[in-house]
């Protein structure tokens, strides 16, 4: 009974979003030339990043992506508050074979530089310091699932990642300083395609990448502790 | 066409696992299937025929070659929070394993409503 019920609600939902949808016919320009053709136009000679989605994000929309920043700050507190139980544990599984161990710590490095890679070249590539940091917390997570006993610890982890939140804040801060509001870009903007452009923006991400590398790390090595 | 199709198919099939699944994981895999449908959508949404990414990355590109960038950034955002809600949804299901040793919502009677 349920599971019909289940299967006509479904049809019918599905029924009415193809019809929505069939207003907006797949692969047709219907581009907002308000909105979407000015960032298209104006984002180079503006902010001097040649990703126009990365110049949307940490640019135009900079206190949107402080917002997001802070969400998964506090999802991360969240879940340690739900489960941190008073004890430390051990991550109790059984180690990994040679190959296994050899090749995750030949890896390790590699991983790490190819997310702060992604995250420094935010502006000029596809990417990000969010991605880049979910690329340097996979390289932890290897770790993790390779090595018993490999600590990492939660107190530098905490000082990166609130050194992190305060440099994109202070950034912010500076551009209501010596601009005339929150988070204007108060650098040079740079020859567009070169590293060093696109004012405020590499600097914002590199911040990102370090504050959502260790949240995502400490986030993990939290939920592997609490699994028995 | 096959991407509306491919995530319309994703979101429904996330809409069943919710309504029907009983095991708390699986439903909070529903609910990930879902968010993944909607990322898909709204690229979709946002893409043109024979346009190219939203980035300069030749002197030659002009922006009417490339597709809505919109979407795109809001769907990054969107896969962020994405994650935090996973995440935390995750963590509630391991407390609620560790009070109610079960993971079957119908014998969690505590949430009967």
């Amino acid at each position: 009974m349920r599971k019909i019920l289940a299967v006509f609600f479904i049809g019918v939902f599905g029924y009415y979003m193809l019809a929505i949808l069939m207003d907006f016919p797949f692969g047709i320009d219907h581009l907002n030339p308000g909105l979407a053709g000015a960032y298209l136009k104006d984002t180079v000679s503006k902010t001097g990043a040649v990703n126009v989605v990365t110049s949307i994000i940490v640019n135009y929309r900079g206190f949107d992506t402080l917002g997001e920043v802070t969400v998964l700050f506090l999802a991360a507190t969240g879940m340690s508050a739900l489960l941190y139980d008073g004890k430390t544990m051990n991550r109790s599984r059984q180690n990994a074979s040679v190959i296994v161990k050899a090749g995750s710590r030949l890896l390790f490095p590699l991983i790490i530089i190819l997310g702060a890679y992604v995250f420094i070249h935010g502006h000029l590539t596809p990417g990000g310091g969010f991605q880049g940091g979910a690329i340097i917390a996979s390289g932890f997570l290897l770790m993790f699932i390779s090595y018993r006993n490999y600590h990492v610890s939660h107190r530098i982890l905490s000082n990166v990642e609130s050194t992190a939140g305060s440099v994109f804040v202070v950034l912010g801060l500076l551009g209501l300083l010596y601009g005339a509001t929150f988070l204007e870009n108060i650098m040079p903007l740079g020859i567009p395609n070169k590293l060093f452009s696109g004012g405020l923006i590499p600097l914002i991400y590199i911040a990102v990448g370090f504050k959502v590398g260790a949240e995502l790390t400490a986030l993990l090595d939290t939920m592997l502790k609490t699994v028995k | 066409m096959v991407y509306y199709i491919a995530s319309l198919s994703l979101i429904l099939i996330g809409l069943y696992g919710v309504l029907v699944k009983k095991n708390l994981i699986k439903i909070v895999l529903s609910l990930s299937l879902i968010n993944a449908g909607i990322h898909i959508l709204l690229i979709a949404i946002g893409y043109i025929d024979g346009r190219t990414a939203p980035i300069f990355s030749t002197p030659e590109l002009r922006p009417e070659q490339m597709v809505d960038p919109v979407p795109q950034a809001l769907v990054l955002t969107a896969i962020v929070i994405g994650l935090a809600i996973t995440a935390l949804a995750l963590t509630i299901v391991i407390r609620l394993y560790d009070h109610h040793k079960t993971l079957d919502v119908s014998k969690i009677r505590e949430l009967k409503w």
